[in-house]
């Protein structure tokens, strides 16, 4: 499942809901990226997205996710528009039979959309605006996936 | 055509969506790129950076790939999600 939508969303309810829908798994786990303020320096972040494609690319990766790690479900909601700091951004989760594959996929699941979900984000602060995108951090951390291709996890 | 502008290029354009006449004789990308980059130098060298991806009616596409009239082009600098 995948949804991309400006309005805010609830981790919490998000995690809910697909732990009911997921109630076979033995394992689910799950991640939230909030807005950095950081230190007062972004008052706001706009997101833009490519609707229909980002969906495409996203879904495509959610996909590859379960596949790679024989995945139950995945979920991911990512939002657009104008987000204030400490607001959810993403929610990634990930049911699996057992907790490494689960562990994995977030981790994987959120590395692949640093790096290839069509967003673009713009900061909004007192020194003006400025877009942001991915990081060599981000870049590198993808990388650690090159080489571990497929592997199923255990107990 | 219509042609979409995401983030700085955007802004470079001025506007993120722009319907425009494809003249004759303009069939791929690089012709696209050098003929928007006519009138707008800024938004001409914001679609020469080779961060720059193409996407032709949905589909990932190579920087020359061909285009016609009635294609949706859209260019998009390096992304920044989750």
């Amino acid at each position: 499942m995948i949804r991309i939508q400006p309005e805010p969303f609830d981790p919490g309810a998000e995690l809910a809901q697909f732990a009911g829908r997921a109630g076979d798994a033995g394992a689910i786990a799950s991640f939230v990226g909030l807005v950095r303020g950081e230190a007062g320096s972004v008052d706001l972040l706009e997101l833009e997205h490519y609707p229909g494609f980002t969906e495409q690319v996203v879904a495509a990766i959610g996909e590859e996710a379960r596949h790679r790690f024989g995945l139950d479900h995945f979920a991911i909601v990512h939002r657009h528009g104008r987000l204030s700091p400490g607001e959810p951004i993403v929610f990634v989760a990930a049911a699996a039979p057992h907790r490494r594959a689960a562990f994995d996929a977030v981790d994987y699941l959120m590395d692949r959309l640093k790096t290839e979900a069509p967003f673009w984000k713009r900061e909004h602060g007192p020194a003006g605006a400025r877009w942001i995108e991915a990081r060599a951090s981000d870049r590198e951390d993808m990388a650690r996936w090159s080489d571990r291709g497929g592997e199923r996890a255990g107990h | 055509m219509k042609l979409l502008f995401f983030g700085r290029l955007g802004e470079a354009a001025g506007t993120r969506e722009r319907i425009v006449d494809l003249p004759e004789g303009i069939v791929d990308a690089g012709a696209l790129r050098a003929w928007l980059g006519r009138d707008d130098p800024l938004l001409g060298q914001g679609l020469l950076d080779p961060s720059i991806r193409l996407v032709r009616n949905g589909a990932v596409a190579s920087g020359n790939a061909r285009v016609a009239d009635g294609d949706e082009i859209a260019f998009l600098p390096p992304v920044s999600g989750g």
